[in-house]
């Protein structure tokens, strides 16, 4: 089984928990190569989604298609072994190597092992960490954006199809993000990976996105390009932008004050 | 002194030897028996309260009593050694169990999903993740038991399983100092010297698994 053309489809989409849609009737088809951003506040559904998405969690209606194949027929424990998984949270495995980390993946897929250290020390070049200082280091020796960077090459270590990300560059700070969102930018335009994207940031989705999915109690309000999201006419999407704009307006006036005092 | 342990000296070697033996043989079974249980009732929440329950229960009795409940049960009963490797089991039981349980619910929840979301059978989530994060509490756990181990089998003499107890009960009975001690100062000097052999084992392990 392999999730090669890597198209993820909800179809109809409900999930109940507790008697309460934490999703309701979401219809989405993700092509192959695209990003699409999840937006939304927290606790929304964009989390839950993800989950459905690599069958941490089942719908309790409708299907979630994985390369045509429902996530309730697929062999879970291969079909997440051909899945990017990165999360706010990064949780590396604090007992193994920076080298280790990132070679899971692989080594749960029986490659042989010098395969497999060749793998990692290209990713670990590519998300912009010299193997040579940082593969045998342990994660606590890390900073925070460093151990995202580790947690990005892992997701990218059996060079998946599919990529989730649940706000990985949420916990960073404003300099570091944006460093790495221009990284994963560039590392898109060369791997084109289906990506779903999660975030509560309106900027990173803007930056980041093919399209973006404008979430909210559960509902796919709005599905368009960040252009036309600029100017998408539903009302909660209006709201999540204003308060955006009121922090940019902020910005472009102090930007003046700072122009004008020169 | 010289002259006692002129006349003592081959009875305590082998009272030690008796001693290490129980000691030795329950604490491995508790281990073997004790991690599973714990690893289980992770898994099975819902038998965890009944587990624990039992393992702090067992506890409770005082050990002379444990060992003469055991005496009349089959296969496990009867005088001598096997009634108290039994009882010691099931006194060692309670800080393994425990442990084993609370070292991998503590893991990180945010490891467990990278874990489950790339892949891992809940097979190599335990063995890969889980057990050896939780390595060094599980190990105090063990290093718990071992000296319970240490201390109640002095008891198991009272039941015909030899070891320093059997120094102590003479001596409580002839009301003589140098005996009792010749089986108390060996057994605390036990208890101290796995306490610490499974101390320093417990920080190397940290060291490793330290954020």
């Amino acid at each position: 089984m392999d999730a090669a053309n890597g198209t993820i489809q909800f179809q109809n989409v409900t999930y109940r928990q507790s008697n309460r849609d934490l999703i309701s009737r979401l219809n989405v088809m993700v092509q192959p190569g695209e990003t699409l951003v999840l937006l939304g506040r927290s606790g929304c559904g964009k989390t839950t989604t993800l989950k459905l998405a690599n069958g941490s969690l089942l719908p309790t209606q409708g299907t979630v298609k994985i390369a045509d194949r429902s996530t309730t027929q697929w062999n879970l424990i291969q079909l997440r072994r051909q899945i990017g998984y990165a999360i706010q949270e990064v949780g590396l495995f604090p007992h193994f190597t920076v080298a280790k980390n990132v070679g899971v993946v692989p080594s749960l897929l029986n490659w042989p092992p010098g395969q497999v250290q060749a793998r990692v020390y290209e990713l670990l070049e590519k998300v912009g960490l010299a193997p040579s200082q940082f593969a045998h280091r342990y994660p606590h020796q890390l900073s925070g954006g460093q151990k995202q960077r580790v947690g990005v090459a892992r997701a990218l270590a059996a060079d998946p199809p599919i990529l989730l990300m649940d706000e990985p560059f949420g916990a960073l700070d404003p300099i570091t993000r944006l460093e790495l969102q221009q990284e994963f930018l560039q590392l898109q335009q060369q791997l084109r990976k289906t990506i779903v994207f999660v975030t509560h940031d309106v900027q990173e989705a803007l930056l980041l996105a093919t399209r973006i999915g404008f979430i909210e109690a559960g509902r796919l309000i709005g599905l368009s390009s960040p252009q036309a999201f600029l100017n998408s006419p539903a009302p909660e999407a209006q709201d999540f932008l204003q308060g955006f704009k009121m922090a940019a307006d902020l910005q472009t006036s102090l930007q003046q004050q700072e122009n004008q005092s020169d | 002194m010289i002259e006692f342990l002129e006349k003592y000296g081959l009875e305590i070697v082998q009272h030690t030897g008796e001693h290490l033996v129980l000691v030795g043989i329950s604490t491995g079974l508790a281990i073997l028996a004790g991690v599973p249980l714990g690893v289980l009732i992770t898994r099975k929440s819902y038998l965890s309260p009944w587990i624990l329950g039992f393992a702090n229960v067992v506890q409770t009795i005082p050990s002379l009593a444990l060992f003469g409940l055991l005496i009349p049960l089959p296969l496990v009963g009867g005088i001598g050694g096997n009634t108290a490797i039994a009882a010691l089991i099931l006194y060692a039981l309670l800080p393994i169990v425990r442990n084993t349980y609370v070292g991998i619910i503590n893991v990180d929840p945010a490891v467990r999903e990278a874990g489950r979301g790339m892949g891992m059978t809940d097979w190599q989530l335990l063995v890969q993740v889980e057990l050896p994060l939780a390595s060094s509490v599980i190990l105090g756990g063990i290093r718990v038991a071992t000296v319970i181990a240490v201390g109640v089998a002095t008891i198991a003499a009272a039941i015909g399983a030899g070891g320093l107890g059997s120094f102590i009960f003479r001596g409580v009975a002839v009301v003589d100092y140098q005996l009792i001690l010749a089986g108390a100062v060996p057994a605390a000097l036990m208890a101290i010297a796995a306490d610490a052999a499974l101390a320093w084992l417990e920080r190397s392990l940290q060291v490793g698994s330290r954020r």
